[in-house]
């Protein structure tokens, strides 16, 4: 209510990189990673958890930011598209979608890698319908979904590592 | 019972809009090692104006796409455009960029025949960033060698402007005699669908389609928004609306588990066939097919309906309610027999 | 990619004499410029630019569908935790405005923030500056406003009938004013009253488009922050940004030169970016509290606040003969435009140069209404304009087939319009694919055709005889400003008509058979036309001593076949069909890309009319055609115009060759 609350410390990893911050009662983790660390990669479409914009990875597992409470992070394992590529080496997933033509306005995107990636961490093999039931989460306005679907396939079955091109 | 209909339907569409004048601006120069900046404007929604103009710049110029990047849209810098809307983006936006690119490539083909000692219209691109003359490829100089000396000797610029303006045509108050477009894309549609008569639900099952858009300027992103806006128009002929019982304003919805749009488990199989009619006034005669590919997906539909349980759909979107409520007007499910 | 759904083929066979396939960029599957952004989360949306202090925008909204606004009492709000200042319509320096205003369509009409009425359930009236948005909603929901109910109306034609409630005092009818004279748009082609007379089957329907959201992932909405020099930057997620910028200007009644307005990478928008309402709020702001400001819609504010793709109505006549032909279609057209007219004035327009559909169809007319009703203004979406129009023809013309017992695709291509045919706007077709494409995807589907139909081309038959000519015309005056709402009469054409007024016949106006671009200003702007990838060879165009020589209009005008005529592709009855026939192969003059660019066309010889029967059936085949005998081959460095004086052709296509 007040101007002046009480902020609470939250330190978790973002991205492999130790995050600390204060955050206000009630913040939500997709508000802290874009105004408080300046992660921009997590987008807000809804703020209803409706449409997956802004899909992030906790533990491995994905998770709507916008609906996170960011005191609930506290020591957990973070993950974002921004930190998707490992130096100049995009990860397959990202350069499975630059080569299938799976963006358009690229709004969605961030989230749909994040859906993406949690799929493959545990299951590096989905079936088609593994892939629709991931992402079945995150809206896309543009694609008509296929070239994604297909995309996330062709990382599946792509190297593990991606020779990529360079960020 | 689950019944199989198909429907058809074909369109055409107006590229570009007919209000008060219709001009975008293009400029277009070098860096000083030869590669080139095209400043507009545009807005790029997704639908890839940056990508195909800076295809159309690099075409222009006659230098590889590599060498071209398109700076869009900052009001100090981009020239005036009138926006991204009304399919207009690709032919306007396109014909100023070639016009800007021509001024540049002329400025350039002349910065060469000084230092080659011909006749600039002896000289020819090769594409890959050489300039060289007609039939001798060996007297050739590189695009960056010529910018260079062209900045630091000729002192000539390389650059160029474009403007594309279509000029308002008045529209006649008595017939509505008018010149509304530069040229109309095209398509075919045939919907397959089934329809549930027991619960009114239609699921499409297929989409055959022939889109003719001029030509591809770049095909991949063509593919894109006939997918995408096949997607949207299924989309819209069976789910979307704000307003479920227009012209009542209730119900609205307020969040995407209410608007109600298909999902990644929804899309039928999509055969399209791309016909290239060049238009004569358009950018190498691309039309744009951003717009016009959802069209013909919304009467397929309808028709599809009508063939499978001999229900017509007026009223948009077809939801299993006004398929079930038109059912039980006819009495029973009037399945029409397969076209064609 | 064995598992792929989709599938794409290129028809390369198709129109294969008119493309130049040769080019080095253009068809090339390049990557995007953009997607290494996107796949990182680096490319710049509106949203990805963060400020210090950054305040942010909620607003008051209406409840009622019309109410008048006796009082608001923001006491309450003013004094909550955050909020920094509160925006009323007396702050806005020029509070009224209309979107076309900038290129003198319409009168303003709608404010940015309501001042005494408001016209439609969350309309703005007043908006709260705060340093969270939660902060701004709670105030918002603080705010008193003492409201005066009115009668509203939400249907289109409710709100023509005498003593509806005037939801938009600027438009006391509830009609946009056309030309100063109507309340609706007319198109008026032939006679289809006496076409209607003379029918074998008249199908009538009425068709409703429903009102759509553009729902772009990415939300509407602009940030505001004070730049070096006194100038306000504002990043934008509008499609169009020079009228953002220029609405910004009007409405802050500031020098544009002080606005920097930065957008350009934009997460969708279908049409649903360009009513340009969030970036005057923000720099308002920004300026009256010294601090960036943003306003970004919620997701419910861009469903419900977030001007739709109207519903528009749309009834449909048809006046067919036996044989599968229309000859004549008529329109009545409600687009709803909601409170504020916005661009709904223009796609009335918009929608009456695209009737009666790609048919050539020889007594058209068309009321087209531009209504304000009590909802959320309607705005453009992909499609505007058309999108409802094509499904209304399209399930119409279903209905057409079955009443004449015709296979529908069939019955299409019978009617299809044809490179010369003369278009109820009044400008010949050309560059004409709609045969074509039908004809393909009834091939990929397995869906039969008869040989006539088959063998029917866009490029042979158009602009014969009636087909490509303006016929006498009867139209009428009814429907003046004012005239609906005080006596009350039909909106359909001809309803509600004292008189019918003729207009003349007329013939094809060589120069204004489509938009035609301005020619580039300054010679170094043309480019050079063999790099522009149109087919270069004599063999694509027929050469000027073979092109049927205008003006060749029929003296009378052949009136449309009578029932039972078979009538494929404007021969009369009787004419030999098929692929042998030469009608099929010869290009009339209209056809192609009409880049006579080994012949400059002759000035004298301006092929300025459509082909007779008789005249179009003596050219070789385009293939067999010799360079003609009078063409010299430019010269280098000579500048040329080529097709400046032929039907269809830009005077922008000229250049010189190098």
């Amino acid at each position: 209510m007040a101007t002046t609350t009480t902020k609470t410390p939250v330190t978790f990893t973002l991205n492999g990189a130790e995050a600390a911050t204060f955050v206000d009662p009630g913040a939500n983790l997709l508000e802290v990673l874009r105004r408080n660390l300046g992660d921009l990669s997590p987008k807000y479409g809804c703020g209803q958890g409706t449409c997956g914009t802004c899909t992030v990875m906790i533990n491995g597992q994905p998770r709507l930011s916008c609906l996170t409470l960011a005191e609930t992070v506290e020591g957990s394992h973070v993950e974002t598209t921004a930190g998707l590529a490992h130096g100049p080496d995009l990860h397959a997933l990202q350069q499975a979608f630059i080569d299938g033509f799976a963006a358009q306005c690229g709004f969605c995107t961030p989230g749909m890698l994040m859906s993406a990636k949690a799929l493959l961490d545990r299951n590096p093999n989905p079936t088609r319908e593994e892939v629709v039931d991931a992402i079945s989460g995150n809206l896309c306005r543009c694609t008509g979904y296929e070239p994604i679907v297909e995309a996330i396939l062709t990382a599946a079955r792509a190297p593990r590592r991606s020779a990529g091109r360079s960020v | 019972m689950i019944h199989q209909g198909r429907g058809f339907a074909c369109i055409n569409y107006p590229i570009g809009m007919n209000l008060g004048g219709d001009p975008s601006q293009a400029l277009v120069h070098s860096t000083p090692d030869g590669k080139f900046m095209v400043t507009l404007s545009s807005i790029d929604l997704g639908q890839g104006v940056k990508s195909v103009m800076r295809q159309v710049a690099a075409e222009s110029l006659g230098v590889p796409v590599s060498d071209v990047y398109v700076d869009t849209a900052d009001s100090d810098t981009g020239p005036h455009d009138m926006g991204s809307f009304a399919s207009r983006g690709t032919h306007r936006m396109g014909n100023a960029v070639i016009r800007a690119a021509a001024e540049a490539r002329f400025q350039m083909m002349e910065a060469a025949a000084d230092e080659l000692e011909v006749n600039a219209s002896d000289l020819m691109t090769d594409g890959k960033g050489n300039i060289h003359v007609k039939g001798s490829p060996s007297r050739s100089i590189t695009v960056q060698e010529t910018a260079q000396l062209a900045q630091f000797r000729q002192g000539r610029t390389l650059s160029g402007r474009g403007i594309f303006l279509v000029p308002y045509s008045p529209v006649d108050a008595e017939t509505g005699e008018m010149t509304p477009v530069s040229s109309f894309a095209h398509a075919a549609l045939i919907v397959d669908l089934t329809v549930d008569d027991e619960t009114g639900e239609v699921e499409v099952t297929q989409i055959n389609s022939a889109y003719e858009v001029g030509r591809a300027l770049n095909p991949r992103l063509v593919e894109q928004q006939l997918i995408g806006g096949a997607w949207m128009g299924v989309s819209h002929a069976l789910y979307e609306t704000t307003e479920p019982y227009y012209p009542d304003r209730a119900h609205g919805p307020e969040d995407f588990n209410h608007y109600l749009m298909p999902g990644p488990g929804d899309t039928p199989p999509h055969h399209i066939s791309i016909l290239e009619r060049p238009a004569p006034d358009a950018p190498f005669g691309g039309k744009g097919p951003g717009e016009m590919c959802a069209n013909p997906v919304l009467p397929a539909i309808a028709n599809a309906v009508y063939n499978a349980v001999g229900v017509r759909c007026d009223t948009l979107p077809i939801t299993p309610e006004k398929v079930l409520r038109g059912i039980r007007d006819n009495g029973g499910a009037r399945p029409q027999g397969r076209p064609g | 990619m064995s598992q792929t759904i989709n599938h794409v083929e290129y028809r390369k066979d198709l129109f294969a004499d008119e493309r130049d396939d040769t080019l080095a960029e253009i068809g090339q599957p390049t990557v995007r410029q953009d997607i290494l952004g996107h796949v990182t989360g680096r490319s710049p949306y509106y949203d990805d630019h963060l400020f210090e202090g950054l305040l942010h925008i909620r607003c008051v909204r209406s409840p009622h569908h019309h109410a008048r606004v006796r009082s608001v009492d923001s006491a309450a709000a003013e004094q909550m935790p955050g909020v920094v200042r509160i925006i009323r319509a007396a702050d806005v320096p020029v509070n009224m405005n209309t979107l076309l205003s900038l290129i003198d369509f319409g009168r303003d009409d709608e404010p940015l923030l309501a001042a005494d009425k408001v016209a439609y359930v969350g309309q703005p009236i007043i908006a709260i500056v705060a340093t969270s948005v939660r902060a701004a909603e709670d105030a918002a929901a603080a705010v008193r406003v003492d409201y005066e109910v009115l009668p509203h109306v939400l249907d289109v034609e409710e709100a023509l009938v005498p003593g509806a409630p005037v939801v938009n005092e600027t438009y006391p009818n509830n009609s946009f004013d056309y030309h100063d004279r109507y309340d609706h748009q007319k198109l008026r082609f032939g006679d289809v009253e006496a076409a209607f007379a003379r029918a074998d089957h008249i199908v009538e329907g009425t068709y409703q488009m429903s009102p759509i959201e553009q729902a772009p992932m990415e939300t509407c909405g602009a940030i505001a922050a004070h730049e070096t020099n006194d100038r306000i930057v504002c990043y934008t997620g509008t499609q169009a940004l020079f009228f953002s910028l220029g609405v910004t200007a009007k409405q802050l009644d500031m020098p544009s030169s002080r606005l920097h307005f930065i957008g350009g990478t934009v997460g969708g928008g279908f049409g649903g970016k360009v009513d340009s309402h969030h970036e005057p709020l923000a720099v308002l702001g920004a300026i009256l509290t010294g601090r960036p400001v943003k306003y970004q819609w919620d997701r419910a504010e861009e469903m419900q606040v977030g001007a739709p793709r109207g519903g528009e109505r749309w009834r449909i006549k048809d006046g067919i003969t036996s044989d599968g032909r229309i000859i004549a279609r008529t329109f009545t057209g409600f687009f709803d435009a909601g409170a504020f007219t916005r661009l709904s004035s223009y796609a009335v327009q918009k929608a009456t140069g695209h009737l009666p559909g790609p048919y050539t169809i020889p007594n058209v007319a068309s009321n087209v209404f531009c209504v304000y009703t009590n909802r959320t203004p309607s705005t453009a979406m992909r499609g505007f304009g058309i999108t409802a129009c094509d499904f209304a023809i399209e399930c119409h013309m279903d209905k057409v087939a079955e009443a004449v017992g015709m296979d529908p695709i069939e019955v299409r291509i019978l009617n299809a319009y044809r490179d010369g045919d003369m278009k109820a706007h009044r400008r010949a077709a050309k560059n004409c694919a709609l045969i074509e494409s039908c004809q393909v995807v009834a091939a990929k589907a397995g869906w039969r055709l008869s040989p006539d139909a088959l063998a029917a081309s866009s490029m042979a038959g158009g602009g014969v005889g009636w087909r490509g000519e303006i016929p006498e015309t009867l139209s009428d005056t009814a429907g003046q400003i004012g005239q609906r709402s005080r006596d009350g009469h039909g909106t359909d054409p001809f309803a509600g008509a004292q008189d019918r007024v003729r207009v003349a016949a007329g013939q094809i106006d060589p120069q204004a058979t489509s938009a035609l671009g301005n020619a580039p200003q300054d010679t170094e702007m043309e480019a050079e036309v063999d790099r522009l990838g149109f087919k270069t060879s004599a063999s694509t165009d027929t050469p000027p001593s073979q092109r049927p020589v205008g003006p060749a209009p029929s003296p009378q005008p052949v009136p449309p076949p009578s029932s039972g005529q078979k009538y494929l592709g404007g021969l009369p009855s009787g004419a030999p069909l098929g692929p042998s026939d030469q009608w099929q192969r010869a290009a009339p003059p209209q056809s192609g890309p009409s880049l006579p660019l080994a012949a400059r066309p002759n000035p004298e010889q301006p092929t300025q009319q459509p082909a007779q029967p008789g005249a179009s059936q003596s050219p070789a085949p385009p293939a067999a055609a010799a360079a003609p005998p009078q063409a010299t081959p430019p010269s280098d460095n000579e500048p040329f115009q080529r097709g400046v004086r032929r039907p269809g052709v830009s005077p922008f296509l000229r250049g010189r060759r190098r």
